[in-house]
């Protein structure tokens, strides 16, 4: 157990010193009625104390650094080092969001707005959309923006539009998206092919509808066959295709969403464009449109002059407005830049060409010990049920926990909803075959322990530097600080 | 050309996985999509070696001008980051990890997590805090919208000093919320009382106000947020976390729910994000409160560890009833501010607020020491403070550009009437050398 | 699974004890297990009018929250407060101490649609 660092704190120890302040001292400016009573207790460490204490919590991680991390839709991909070396340029880190607010305030960020531009140009061209906009910070947060783009479209036309379809497979934030853009949710169930009914989604389609917000490949791993006829007939009620870019990592350089009929996407640029995932944040979710919905798009915009500069643009009566303070996760954005000029066109295909290959490796050297309940190639991850496992007493966790003592990061589990015991395996484009054997050596020596002695698998993990942890004391108890 | 590629295979794996799963090619994996749908080839730059990566985007990095001086603030601060910082934010073991899904392998990001809600909650003087948002501007939404499902009401009265860019991102977010957001037009600068008292009212679910406001003002909102408890009305505050270190705090004043912009705890200004929002609340509210939050809890043997809690409010359980569509939080932002808060200690993040002040009380002084630039509020400032020019301030400010100066922001931008006002921000990184420049600079552009 | 006799039991596993125009409500020794460790209820504000069938509270375990419907209209008259502190009385006395309110204003015809202790017994097996 490492001491929080609130506990190795002792009066007087330092980790920063600053210069000496040189201006004449004028404390007394700020009347002591608005001065803090007591000083805010942070702990006192030297530096060293500081590092060693980040560093050796650090080595409590799994990472794609150090470990094989097959997250179902999570896309843990290995991410180049030069990414994190641009970001770090001082021209990008060190550059203030209100230059550009300054007279011809442009010109003094040229290089950044070149940044946002091309990305927007490349985005688009890979998802088949006229235009993008770079502000969403994250997933959801571009999920938030594309169905707000499509109330805006219907207040615009006087539609009086109330639900969105969402499949019973999709990530929970596609409902809570739609609830907070202002809409209610009509939930399809999916067949038994694990695709959305077709037959139950016409009979939820009506008038009403404003969308219907689809992941393609779906949460399953699956490309839908009926996700066109989807786009058609939603577009017949004057409704919106939104497409969940989840898993766009099986798609980059191949299939775009806007060929298959979406009007509005967005994509997880942490996930697909080679940000690493930094134990949950930040990404970046930028969101792309058929030309109809351009004017909807937040402000500001990023243009292009006959000069060749670059500028922002305003004036657009009908965006929705900001949904960033300024521009978006730059850092973010200019990590998926540097990995687009990377790889270019060829090498983005070559990447989800094997990320669909080496998920499809995995499947078929697992479906004779695990349940795979769809039929068929799957895409750039694989579910499988822990059925057959659990039989004997063995569930989805703890086949997640026991894959932990053996240096891997458990799959996803229990997601989709759909799939009983669900586990949910990613091994993306990045991880060398020789690292998949292994991982599926111990997925089957576990499957062997779950028939032979399954009970020296609830006791996992053991080698972790905890074990399983009492979620419902955290719960009821809610320690949540010091 | 040599593009770069980072998949592993030789020829011969693909061969052995391909005659494992049974097909001839990879495109045939692929056979589910309709040929019709799939590309041949996307209409992008071919790909590069690193080496002409790296060059091609660091001629971009020379086409921004951070060689100005910078004066700029506006809720956006040119503070110092100790190299500590970068160094575990470097760490692979941080930096490629995932959400701490599995919490067993997580224990690092989840105690660094935890460490950076405790810094938080020391700083702003709350009960608990969450383990960080996308920013301050959609943090202080999160927080209006905390408060209208906590009061079950749907007016909402925010003080027009509150930044008005955090301001436009409300509307943007409110615009399909049943809640009607009110601007309170300030007076001299700071929030008035009188009228935001007047407009209590049983339908309101909070006043929202910053601190320091947007013109670098502050106050004490104590007798406001106490009007605002008596009518049933919570009290929202965003804030700058710096300043925290020597004023008085939101929880002496009775905030019930604090949130603000933590880029100034230890992360670059990177033209706009990524960014850091926080929120703090009363343990009261906690299950009100979005995000996640992380908690402590043992393992079957005693041993400490720490967990994601409070999880059915969030989306993956509750989907379209969840408190918030956010999925994860600015988690190496988090570390960065966590990391900040540890290497400056007690003793630092007072020292380092002080030396804003200071710094801007001076320049304060020799700015309007020049004949023509007077003072535009009487209000107490922090770091920041507002100054009215001669002329243009978006002129002047621009001539300012041309030697050498980020000189501050042309408030003008943003509230009609002001557009002879300048925003100057001050931080430890200023010297009383270079405001003497700056003030050398202004008199001879406005003389 | 417990199933007393005496009460009204609605499929989403909500209980209700009926007397003239007051009613007790809970969640059922089913809803419960399913549940596992409840962590938290949300309990409603005495005066609030509940529609029969409409949701009156949410009780969360660490995986999972699950509202509860009202089995009657009716007004809260009391809500079981010893359920802030102690969530887990529900996980051990589902019918009794683990009460969660009690409403008044119940229509006379209240009982109509829900099931006897014998249907909710049969009910359950079919799931």
């Amino acid at each position: 157990m490492i001491p929080l660092i609130y506990e190795m704190s002792k009066a007087g120890r330092r980790g920063v010193r600053l210069p000496d302040c040189t201006v004449p001292q004028t404390k007394a400016k700020i009347p002591a009625a608005l001065r803090r009573a007591t000083p805010a207790a942070l702990p006192e460490v030297s530096e060293l104390g500081v590092v060693r204490h980040f560093t050796n919590l650090s080595r409590l991680n799994f990472s794609v650094d150090t470990n094989f991390y097959p997250l179902g839709s999570c896309t843990m991909k290995y991410n180049p080092k030069v990414c994190e070396t641009v970001a770090r340029f001082d021209g990008f880190a060190r550059l203030h969001p209100l230059l550009p607010q300054l007279r011809n305030g442009g010109m003094l960020t040229q290089g950044a707005l070149r940044v946002l531009y091309e990305t927007e140009r490349m985005l688009a061209e890979v998802t088949g959309m006229a235009e993008m906009t770079m502000q969403p910070m994250a997933g959801a947060n571009g999920e938030l923006t594309g169905a707000m783009i499509v109330a805006a479209y219907h207040r615009r036309k006087g539609n009086r539009k109330k639900r969105f379809l969402i499949p019973d497979s999709a990530h929970g934030t596609n409902p809570a998206t739609a609830a907070i853009a202002g809409f209610s949710v009509t939930t399809i169930p999916s067949n038994a092919k694990g695709v959305m009914d077709l037959a139950a989604f016409k009979q939820a389609l009506g008038d009403d509808v404003a969308g219907v917000m689809l992941t393609s490949p779906n949460t399953l791993g699956l490309f839908e066959r009926d996700v066109q006829t989807v786009c058609e007939l939603v577009h017949k009620v004057d409704g919106l295709a939104y497409y969940d870019g989840a898993n766009m990592n099986a798609f980059v350089g191949r299939v775009r969403p806007g060929d298959l009929g979406f009007d509005v996407v967005h994509l997880n640029l942490h996930k697909t464009f080679a940000t690493p995932h930094g134990g949950g944040g930040p990404g970046a979710g930028a969101v792309g449109v058929k030309e109809p919905l351009r004017q909807f798009l937040p402000i500001s915009r990023v243009i292009k002059r006959d000069d060749g500069t670059y500028a922002l643009h305003y004036d657009e009566p009908h965006s929705i407005g900001y949904i960033a303070p300024f521009y978006g996760n730059f850092g973010v954005i200019l990590r998926a830049y540097t990995y687009l000029r990377l790889l270019g066109a060829e090498g983005l295909r070559e990447a989800s060409a094997t990320a669909v290959l080496n998920a499809n490796y995995i499947k078929a050297c697992l479906k004779d010990v695990f349940d795979f309940p769809y039929e068929g190639h799957c895409m750039h991850e694989c579910v499988c049920s822990a059925s057959r496992q659990e039989a004997h007493g063995v569930r989805a966790l703890d086949i997640a926990k026991a894959l932990l003592d053996r240096g891997f990061h458990a799959p996803t589990i229990y997601f989709p909803l759909i799939v009983h015991e669900a586990l949910m395996i990613e091994p993306t484009e990045t991880e060398a075959k020789e690292t998949m054997d292994e991982f599926i050596a111990a997925l089957r020596e576990i499957a062997r322990l779950a028939e032979e002695q399954p009970a020296t698998l609830h006791a996992a993990p053991v080698t972790t530097p905890v074990g399983r942890l009492d979620e419902v004391e955290a719960a009821r108890a809610m320690v949540l600080r010091v | 050309m040599a593009r770069m590629s980072y998949v592993a295979h030789v020829a011969a794996d693909r061969a052995e996985m391909l005659r494992a799963i049974g097909v001839a090619s990879e495109d045939a994996l692929y056979a589910a999509v309709p040929a019709a749908l799939q590309q041949a080839r996307l209409n992008l730059p071919e790909g590069q070696s690193e080496v002409e990566v790296e060059r091609l985007v660091r001629a971009m990095a020379q086409r921004n001008r951070t060689d100005l001086l910078c004066f700029l603030g506006g809720g956006f601060y040119d503070h110092y980051v100790p190299a500590a910082v970068d160094a575990i934010l470097s760490r692979g073991e941080v930096l490629t990890a995932y959400t701490p899904y599995q919490p067993e392998v997580a224990q690092g990001t989840l105690q660094a997590a935890f460490e950076f809600q405790s810094g938080l909650c020391r700083l702003t003087d709350m009960e608990v805090a969450n383990a960080s948002l996308y920013e301050g501007g959609t943090a202080l939404y999160e927080a209006i919208m905390m408060a209208v499902r906590t009061t079950d009401r749907w007016r909402v009265l925010i003080d027009d000093g509150v930044s008005p860019i955090y301001r436009m991102m409300l509307h943007t977010y409110l615009a399909n919320m049943p809640v009607t957001l009110e601007e309170v037009p300030r007076v001299n600068g700071v929030v008035d009382t009188a009228a935001m008292q007047a407009r209590l009212g049983k339908e309101v679910a909070c006043v929202v106000v910053q601190y320091p406001n947007f013109f670098g003002c502050i106050e004490d909102h104590t007798a406001l947020f106490a009007a605002a408890h008596a009518a049933g009305a919570l009290a929202v505050m965003s804030v700058y976390p710096i300043a925290l270190g020597i004023l008085k705090t939101p929880g002496a004043m009775g905030a019930d729910i604090v949130t603000g912009e933590g880029q100034s705890l230890g992360l670059p200004l990177c033209f706009g994000g990524p960014y850091l929002g926080f929120m703090a609340t009363r343990k009261q509210y906690v299950r009100k409160m979005p995000g996640r939050i992380v908690g402590m809890a043992h393992d079957q043997q005693g041993r400490r560890g720490f967990v994601l809690t409070l999880q059915a409010r969030e989306q993956h359980i509750r989907r379209e009833k969840a408190t918030s569509n956010i999925c994860t939080n600015q988690n190496l932002c988090a570390l960065a501010a966590a990391v900040y808060m540890a290497l400056l200690g007690k003793e630092g993040v007072q020292e380092v607020a002080q030396y804003c002040a200071d710094n801007a009380s001076y320049a304060y002084s020799k700015l309007t020491a020049i004949a023509g630039v007077t003072r535009t509020f009487p209000a107490t400032f922090f770091n920041e403070f507002c100054i009215t020019l001669p002329g243009d301030a978006r002129e002047i400010i621009g001539d300012l550009v041309d030697r050498g100066f980020a000189a501050g922001f042309p408030v003008g931008r943003y509230y009609a009437g002001m557009e002879r006002v300048a925003l100057v921000a001050l931080t430890e990184m200023r010297t009383k050398e270079e405001i003497d420049r700056l003030a050398a600079a202004l008199e001879a552009v406005v003389s | 699974m417990n199933v007393p006799d005496g009460l009204l039991f609605t499929k989403e596993h909500e209980w209700v004890r009926l007397a003239g125009a007051t009613a007790v409500m809970g969640i059922s020794d089913h809803a419960q297990t399913a549940l596992g460790d409840i962590t938290y209820v949300d309990l409603p504000g005495v005066g609030k009018t509940v529609a029969q069938g409409g949701g009156v509270a949410v009780v969360e375990s660490v995986k999972a929250a699950s509202d509860v419907y009202a089995p009657v209209s009716g007004t809260v008259r009391a809500v079981n407060a010893a359920l802030g502190d102690h969530p887990e009385i529900i996980n051990q006395d589902p019918y009794g101490k683990g009460w969660l309110c009690e409403l008044e204003n119940v229509a006379p015809d209240a009982a109509g649609g829900l099931m006897t202790a014998a249907q909710y017994r049969s009910y359950l097996e079919t799931l």
